[in-house]
């Protein structure tokens, strides 16, 4: 049988209400619970909302920049130049910011988007039209904007001012729920229509499963990738300045923890890293767990060191027990 | 010659490129052409060489391995603590040091084998825990190494690198193997078509057992040898080898797609990389602007391999 055949009987049999995508997203949701109530018995402020909402903060940034990774995904791509687009629009907002000139000022959060539409566009040139491999591009695009930061800040910290704006929806509150969850609620209920309900979002699961099919059937195979790596981008740049106004700071280096999570929130949430399969409230919830996994193993005080094997150690469980649930599907 | 020339085209290009580019290096070197240059530009390569054939294996059988930084880290770690004391002693520490290098590629194997999970995630998952490991062991880098092994692994002997020497008996004996025996055939079967290998009988599984093996042997050769030119175990050298390795085996024409490529070109690519670094180094350009320029020629160099979509008739060979 070939891929694409399997596929369709694939995604028959799981017409089902317990299918595949359900069931990532039930043993996240359980895996969460587990966490938290795991947590509680060594720490009993872990079930208070004050700490869950503080939580669910924090994840908005990670989810944020992760949906942006799921469309790249979900196309059978990957973005690996993610860390320094994150510094790099940091970096571009914190100084626009601080500029001198009241009109540079003003448009610090456009100028800081404007780089992820750049940083998409390079990065779609690349794989879209050269057909170099996602991950070698994105690589190398991933260094040059390193170079860029390094020599435009001479390698100390970037000076400036972070705007208002990022800082009211980062740290501020609305009836006591935190913006940036609330904006992540937004984002999450605008790509999942997106996904669901639009051309766009049709081709992008049909380009993941079999790119030749969708350029027979006469698609603009190269439009929707190169769509798909500037929203990426934009994404990517939008977390970045939730970031910054949550830390108040830029510096080098401040997006290089972030791949990871973002990879694995995805790939938790039952998203094929080959492209094609995944819905977005895995992404959501996936973002939560790394969320929380992270948090409980700084509270308990881990080695950074041990907190990396048992990151690791986790993320291979969940992925092997997707891997073999997978397989009794028959594949 | 011809034929040959077109067989291996990828490859022929990008020694000519490494030729013109350690010309260039040479040129610029304050101390020219002499057995001290070559033999720490040999050293140099030596390391990235044997990261890009560890990511070679993986590759040649349609996988990708982020953790391979992370077996060298580990590796070098584990030889920081073995490879001293008397000769008995370092050659047991040798084998442990290479056995655990086996045993982290096989990790990783039977999790994509049996465990279904994709290399690029498994690999991401496992690079965390190799890597954990390193730190656990060695929080900070240390450690000591046998001198007199060191020395003479990593001077020049009749002006020739030892390095260079050790480099050129791992290709032979991996392209013996690889093009002259029926395991290494298959894993090239594999790499085309998985399907099809599958049917005409190979055992596939265990193919890919025996490529995410090699390709944590030449891992821990790899992280030995970094204990050797560096003399310490350091356990944070792992991302820039993990991302160096894919980007030399893509420059020396191994397919990602799998079942293209060999070691010879993985370990142009690499030599390419280092040389690219190098140069910058001599340049003269200011030391802020080199990381960008070395990122710069890293993509153009890539986007260069990649023109040939440019030749194709019908697009639709593009999309698979």
């Amino acid at each position: 049988m070939t891929d694409a055949t399997e596929r369709t009987v694939r995604s028959r049999k799981s017409s089902r209400w317990l299918n595949r995508d359900r069931v990532s997203v039930l043993l996240i949701a359980l895996g969460c619970v587990a966490l938290l109530l795991g947590g509680s018995l060594l720490y009993p402020g872990f079930l208070k909302p004050g700490y869950i909402l503080q939580q669910l903060q924090i994840a908005a940034f990670l989810g944020i920049i992760a949906t942006g990774a799921m469309l790249v995904i979900l196309l059978g791509e990957i973005d690996l130049s993610v860390p320094w687009t994150i510094t790099g629009t940091a970096i571009v907002v914190i100084s626009a910011s601080g500029s001198s000139n009241p009109l540079v000022a003003s448009l610090a959060i456009p100028l800081g988007l404007c780089l992820g539409v750049a940083v998409g566009l390079l990065n779609a040139i690349g794989v879209a039209v050269f057909r170099v491999p996602a991950m070698v591009w994105t690589l190398a695009v991933n260094a040059m904007l390193l170079g860029a930061a390094v020599f435009y800040t001479g390698n100390s910290r970037p000076n400036g001012e972070v705007p208002w704006l990022a800082t009211q929806a980062a740290t501020g509150r609305t009836f006591g729920i935190p913006n940036a969850f609330l904006v992540w609620l937004v984002v999450a209920a605008i790509t999942i229509w997106v996904l669901k309900r639009t051309v766009y979002g049709n081709y992008l699961y049909a380009l993941g499963n079999s790119r030749r099919a969708v350029f027979l059937a006469g698609a603009k195979v190269r439009l929707v990738m190169v769509a798909t790596f500037v929203l990426a981008g934009v994404f990517s740049s939008f977390g970045a300045i939730l970031l910054l106004g949550y830390t108040n700071q830029a510096y080098q280096g401040m997006g290089d923890p972030y791949l990871m999570p973002v990879i694995s929130a995805v790939v938790i949430g039952g998203t094929s890293i080959q492209g094609g399969r995944g819905n977005y409230i895995g992404t959501f919830a996936g973002a939560i767990f790394i969320t929380l996994l992270s948090s409980i193993l700084s509270v308990m005080q881990m080695p950074p060191a041990a907190r990396e094997m048992i990151f690791g150690a986790i993320i291979l469980v969940m992925l092997l027990v997707h891997g073999l649930t997978n397989k009794k599907e028959g594949i | 010659m011809m034929t040959w020339l077109r067989q291996n085209a990828r490859e022929t290009i990008a020694a000519l490129a490494l030729v013109i580019l350690f010309a260039g290096y040479i040129a610029i070197h304050p101390r020219g052409f002499s057995t001290y240059v070559v033999t720490i530009w040999s050293n140099q390569g030596t390391l990235l060489g044997l990261a890009a054939i560890a990511q070679f294996f993986v590759v040649l059988v349609k996988g990708i391995d982020l953790s391979v930084g992370s077996i060298i880290a580990l590796t070098n770690v584990m030889g920081s603590f073995l490879l001293n004391g008397s000769p008995t002693s370092i050659a047991l520490g040798m084998v442990v040091v290479l056995a655990v290098g086996v045993a982290c590629g096989l990790v990783n194997g039977i999790a994509v084998v049996y465990g279904g999970v994709q290399p690029i995630v498994t690999t991401l998952a496992t690079g965390g825990i190799f890597g954990g490991i390193a730190l656990l062991l060695r929080p900070t880098p240390g450690g000591s190494i046998d001198e007199t092994m060191s020395d003479a692994l990593t001077y020049a002997v009749a002006g020739i690198p030892v390095s260079a020497v050790i480099l050129v008996i791992v290709l032979v004996v991996l392209l013996v193997l690889l093009r002259r025996t029926a395991v290494g055939l298959g894993l090239y079967a594999i790499g085309s078509s998985e399907q099809s290998a599958y049917m005409t009988g190979l055992r596939v599984n265990r193919l890919k057992l025996v490529a995410y093996g090699s390709s944590g042997f030449v891992a821990a050769l790899a992280g030995t040898y970094v204990s050797m030119v560096t003399l310490t175990g350091d356990p944070n050298i792992a991302p820039s080898y993990t991302l160096n390795s894919i980007a030399a085996v893509v420059l020396g024409g191994v397919a990602l797609s799998g079942g293209v490529g060999s070691p010879i070109g993985a370990v142009i690519g690499a030599l390419i990389l280092k040389t690219i670094s190098s140069l910058m180094f001599f340049s003269g350009l200011p030391p802020l602007a080199q990381p960008f320029f070395e990122g710069l020629i890293l993509a153009t160099a890539i986007a260069l391999g990649a023109l040939g979509v440019f030749r194709v008739r019908s697009r639709l060979e593009l999309y698979r």
